[in-house]
This record gives C-alpha cells, sequence and structure tokens, in this order.
C-alpha cells in the first residue's frame, strides 16, 4: 500500500461497501426460500366451510374441520349458559373475549364469546391455547374438567361452560373462530 | 492438526507417489494410529468412538429406508409397516434405525456426564466443549422430526405440542409465535405438509452432524484427550499410542454395547416406543398421555414444571443451553472429580436429578408429581447456577498425582523411572 494513503482511505471505503452490498443482496436471496415455508395457496383457500346446526340438539356437541382445525360447536343447556354468564365477573386468567371477530380489548364476557340470539350455540376453535392438544370434553362421558367446559389431558388445562381458561398451564381462552349464521340453523365459518 | 507429527512412512511406490500429491494417509495416521493418548483411559472414553459408530450406522440405515418409505400423510404409516413386513430386511433395519436413535442418546448421555465428572470441558477444551453441545442440539432436533416420520398418533402429537412451544412468543409479541408456527407447519395446523419437510430436514441434519463430528475431533485433537486424573500429557510414559491401545479398548467398549443394541432390536424392537404410536395420525383426537421419547423426559418434564407457558418455554430451551456455559460456570482449576470431594457428592446429585426429571417427565401433570418436577428443576438449574460456581472456590481438593504416570504406577514409576516387575507397562520402544 502506498505510503501517502490516509485511513480510511479510497479502498477502504470500497471494500466496505462492496461488501454491504454483497451482505444485503445475500440476506434478500435468502427470502424466497424462507417464505417457501409459510402456508401455500392451496392451504389459504380452504378458508370457509358450512354447516347445519339443526341436528345438534341442546347439551349436544359436534366437532367441525375449518382450515385443517378442529372447531367445536356446543349447543349448550340452559344451566351451562347461565352458569358461563354468572362467571362473567369472576377472576379470569385471560380477559379478553379472544373471538376472531371482535377486538381484543373486549372482555372476555359470554355475550362477546357467542352471536346475539344463538346464545346457547358456542363455537370455538378445539385447540388448547396451551400446547395445541385437542382438549376433551366433546363426546359423552369425556371429563369436561372443573367448570364443566373441555379438559385438556396433556398438561391439565380446565375450560369453563363458556371456553374460558380457568386452571392450568394454558395462557389463553379458547378462541373463537369468525362465523355467521345463515339462516335459522346453517352457520358458515370463514 | 495438533502439534504431534506423523511418522507415516509409506510402504509402496504407490503409496510414496500419493502421499506426495494428497497426504491423506498421513493425516489418518498421525491422527489415528500413533496419536499419543493418556495410558490411564477407562471404559468411560469408549464412547466417543460409540457415538461415531452409532452416528454411521444411523446414516446407513436412513438412507435404505429412505429408499422405501413415503413420507406424505396419506402413505407414511402405511410405508412404515409396508418396510417391517414386505421389505427384504425391512424388520432387521427399521428397529435398527428406530432403537439406534435411543442407543445413540444412551450412549451420548454417558460421554457428557463423562465430560462433566472429569472436567472434560475446562481449558483448553472450550471449544471442544461448545461443539458438542451444537452436536447434542442437532441430535435432538435430528430425532425429534425423525419420530414424526412414521405419522402415527405419538408422532403428530408430538409435532403439534413441540412446534406449539413457539407460540408462546406471541405473549412478547402478539402474533410472532403464530406467525412461526405457521411457518413451521406450512398451514394453520399439523398436516402432511409439515411431514414433508421434517422428512427433508431429516435427512439433511445427520450430515451437519457429520460435519460438526469432524470438527469436535479436530478440536479434541488439538488440545488432547483428558483423563482421569485431568492431568496434562507431560512425558512420553504418560501416553500410550492410539493404536492398537485405545482402538482395542474402544472394541471391547463397542461390542459391550452392540450387544445390549442387539438385544433391543432382535428381541424388543418396540419396547423404547409408544403403544400410541401404532394407531394412525388423527388430528381431531389428542391421546389421554402424550410423553415424548424416553430421551426428552428430563426436559418435558421441566417444561411442564413452571405453571406459565412461556416460562416453561424458557425454561425448556434455558435447561439444554446452560450447557454451553459450563467451562465458565465451573470455577475450579482442579479437572477430575476424583480430587474434588464436594463436586463428586454435586455431581451424582445431578445424576439423580436428571434420572428423576426423566421419570417425572413421564408421568401425568398432576401433583405430587407436578411438586417433585418442580423440586429437580430448582436442583438441575442449582447444579449448573450454584455447585459448579461456589464448589470451586470453597472446596479443598485432594492432592492431585504429579503425572499420569504416578497415578498408574505409583510414586516410583513417576518421572519415567524404571518400570516395576509386574507392571502394566507397554513393551513398545518408547
Amino acid at each position: 500500500m502506498a505510503a501517502t494513503a490516509e485511513e480510511p482511505n479510497r479502498r477502504d471505503f470500497l471494500v466496505i461497501a462492496g461488501s454491504a452490498f454483497a451482505a444485503v443482496g445475500g440476506a434478500i436471496s435468502l427470502w424466497p426460500f424462507i417464505a417457501q415455508m409459510n402456508p401455500d395457496s392451496s392451504a389459504q383457500a380452504l378458508a370457509s366451510v358450512e354447516l347445519d346446526l339443526s341436528p345438534v340438539k341442546e347439551g349436544q356437541a359436534i366437532t367441525a374441520m375449518w382450515r385443517g382445525k378442529p372447531v367445536f360447536i356446543r349447543n349448550r343447556t340452559k344451566e351451562e349458559v347461565a352458569k358461563a354468564i354468572a362467571d362473567d365477573g369472576a377472576a379470569l386468567p385471560d380477559n379478553s373475549a379472544r373471538n376472531m371477530a371482535l377486538p381484543e380489548s373486549d372482555p372476555a364476557t359470554d355475550a362477546n364469546r357467542t352471536k346475539q340470539g344463538h346464545e346457547n350455540f358456542l363455537i370455538l376453535i378445539g385447540i388448547c391455547t396451551h400446547l395445541g392438544c385437542i382438549p376433551k370434553g366433546q363426546a359423552i362421558g369425556d371429563s369436561k374438567g372443573e367448570f364443566g367446559g373441555w379438559f385438556c389431558p396433556c398438561h391439565g388445562s380446565h375450560y369453563d361452560t363458556a371456553g374460558r381458561i380457568r386452571k392450568g398451564p394454558a395462557p389463553r381462552n379458547l378462541e373463537v373462530p369468525p362465523y355467521a349464521f345463515i339462516g335459522d340453523s346453517k352457520i358458515k365459518i370463514g | 492438526m495438533s502439534a504431534h507429527e506423523s511418522n507415516y512412512e509409506p510402504t509402496s511406490r504407490l503409496g510414496k507417489w500419493f502421499d506426495e500429491r494428497l497426504p491423506v494417509a498421513r493425516l489418518m495416521h498421525g491422527q489415528f494410529v500413533d496419536f499419543p493418548t493418556p495410558r490411564n483411559l477407562n471404559y468411560a472414553w469408549t464412547f466417543g468412538g460409540i457415538l461415531t459408530f452409532c452416528l454411521a450406522l444411523q446414516i446407513v440405515s436412513g438412507i435404505v429406508l429412505a429408499m422405501h418409505y413415503q413420507p406424505s400423510a396419506e402413505g407414511a404409516f402405511a410405508s412404515v409397516d409396508h418396510i417391517r413386513r414386505d421389505v427384504n430386511f425391512g424388520w432387521l433395519i427399521q428397529p435398527m434405525h428406530a432403537v439406534g436413535a435411543s442407543m445413540f442418546f444412551v450412549a451420548v448421555y454417558i460421554h457428557i456426564f463423562r465430560g462433566l465428572y472429569y472436567g472434560s470441558y475446562k481449558a483448553p477444551r472450550e471449544v471442544l466443549w461448545i461443539l458438542g453441545v451444537f452436536i447434542l442440539f442437532a441430535m435432538m432436533a435430528t430425532a425429534f422430526m425423525g419420530y414424526a416420520l412414521p405419522w402415527g398418533q405419538m408422532s403428530f402429537w408430538g409435532v403439534t405440542v413441540i412446534t406449539n412451544l413457539f407460540s408462546a412468543l406471541d405473549s412478547i409479541w402478539a402474533g410472532l409465535g403464530t406467525a412461526i408456527t405457521e411457518w413451521l407447519w406450512g398451514g394453520y395446523a399439523v398436516t402432511g405438509v409439515t411431514l414433508n419437510r421434517f422428512f427433508s430436514l431429516h435427512y439433511l441434519l445427520p450430515f451437519v452432524i457429520a460435519g460438526l463430528v469432524i470438527l469436535h475431533i479436530w478440536a479434541l485433537h488439538v488440545a488432547g484427550q483428558n483423563n482421569p486424573t485431568g492431568l496434562d500429557i507431560k512425558s512420553k510414559s504418560d501416553s500410550v499410542p492410539m493404536y492398537p491401545y485405545a482402538v482395542a479398548k474402544d472394541a471391547v467398549g463397542l461390542f459391550a454395547f452392540l450387544i445390549v443394541f442387539a438385544w433391543f432390536v432382535l428381541i424388543m424392537p418396540d419396547y423404547l416406543g409408544h403403544a400410541d404410536n401404532f394407531t394412525p395420525a388423527n388430528p381431531l383426537v389428542t391421546p389421554p398421555h402424550i410423553v415424548p421419547e424416553w430421551y426428552f423426559l428430563p426436559f418435558y418434564a421441566i417444561l411442564r414444571a413452571i405453571p406459565s407457558k412461556l416460562g416453561g418455554v424458557i425454561a425448556m430451551f434455558a435447561s439444554v443451553l446452560i450447557l454451553l456455559f459450563v467451562p465458565w460456570l465451573d470455577t475450579s482449576r482442579v479437572r477430575s472429580a476424583k480430587y474434588r470431594p464436594y463436586y463428586k457428592i454435586a455431581f451424582w446429585f445431578f445424576v439423580f436429578t436428571c434420572v428423576a426429571l426423566g421419570w417425572l417427565g413421564s408421568k401425568p401433570a398432576e401433583q405430587p408429581y407436578v411438586f417433585w418436577a418442580q423440586f429437580f428443576t430448582f436442583a438441575y438449574f442449582a447444579f449448573f447456577l450454584i455447585a459448579l460456581p461456589v464448589l470451586g472456590l470453597i472446596e479443598t481438593p485432594k492432592q492431585l498425582p504429579r503425572s499420569i504416570t504416578e497415578s498408574v504406577l505409583g510414586k516410583s514409576g513417576g518421572g519415567g523411572a524404571a518400570v516395576p516387575a509386574g507392571a502394566a507397562a507397554a513393551p513398545e520402544k518408547r
């Protein structure tokens, strides 16, 4: 190197600029290889399902599939609804409605987790918010946990009759998917 | 590699010709034939060789299985059955691979405990130790993805539970955890898409492990092996050439290991698995009691011991990552637990802690198991964060022998004195 060169000289500048160019280019060209792992168009396309709820009598429950996830649909008894409403004021570990159709700041009242006029129907994504197991409580004879809703056997989370987490390691209430009643007993999820 | 010079002498003209162009035989001779190994290595030191064997066996049997396996949600379960029932020697090769994973972990855990007992992580072997921890990480990822491939109920729900660990990040930054899990799954739940990518990565990672193993052995041959005294090799009489001494001992250890291995493969190939994994994956039904393979149970117990989701996930990852810091957590300058009376007690209590956590991890998340899981989770971290730093400061180590030779032959044999009659002296010229 020439003795007269001062630091930083022209060559230092070129090396830094060149390396930065290569680093940014390298990082950008990584993106397609990372993004390819995201849900593809065919997975995104399975976005909505329609269901007829008329065969689900009071006290019964069915499980549907939406976006590859189980959806719990329970036609709650009057006592279950009353119990859920009575617990609106209880100390809830997660006081957010967790209803995809409502803002997150809405409180976790039973009314915010059901549709007006169809309060007996509780529709939830049946995936424990802890580590993704399917809670028990849909089938006859299943343990419904200490609060009469659902019980996740994997790590012991108890949900109440509004699908709210009451006890155990799960951090959030069971999610309410976006759905709408189309007609008296038909719903469209998604 | 190390300062040790290879005394390789090509015997044939072809050997000489080749040696001048690519001295690979010279390198292998120097590193694996006349490499100086401490003369006092015990059988705990045979597990490095055993692990190399395990990796090679997993790669060979895995390549064979991949020739017959179908990585799709529809075909995976049936294709594993097909391998076991129809493929020629599939009844042998499939259990060899599945049991091989367990045996790999048996060997690696003994290898790690060996390192902890004899202080093999202390200067100048820190990088060697850290590379080993990286190998452990890669092994865990590989084993986890491999367990997904038969696509039984435990495969499916194991993947669901473990990938959902990342959703704990939602409580730090809303949406981040969900975005990561959906990226891992390639959908909104675990599906055949997930299985497919796991198969691809399960095939890739063993070669990453092989690369790390080469670096691990390189670092080992720069520092030289540790030994039961923890002393460095100081004179020629402290060491013996790797071949035939260490190689023969490794072979004895390997054959003993293979007897146990073969017993599982041939007599009870499914003993280490779980009955639920003989039910095809069903995304609508969670088995009542999800457990990982036995080698993940201690970490699973730590995950469940913490009553908060994020806290449990952090504790579980921390329980593995903490191994990276062991060289700096231990303040004692004496390597071997043989000369550290308090550390020896702490070490064996730590071994007991790991076994207890493993047992607790297999139990349902109920009292009294939860309490004991919390107790032993505390004990697990206390070993690293309290015992390792504090014991080095308060403990008075026992008198160390002056050399490896002295520890073997007694005082008279030290310092290159005449070999006493009847001592296990090496007959070859030094």
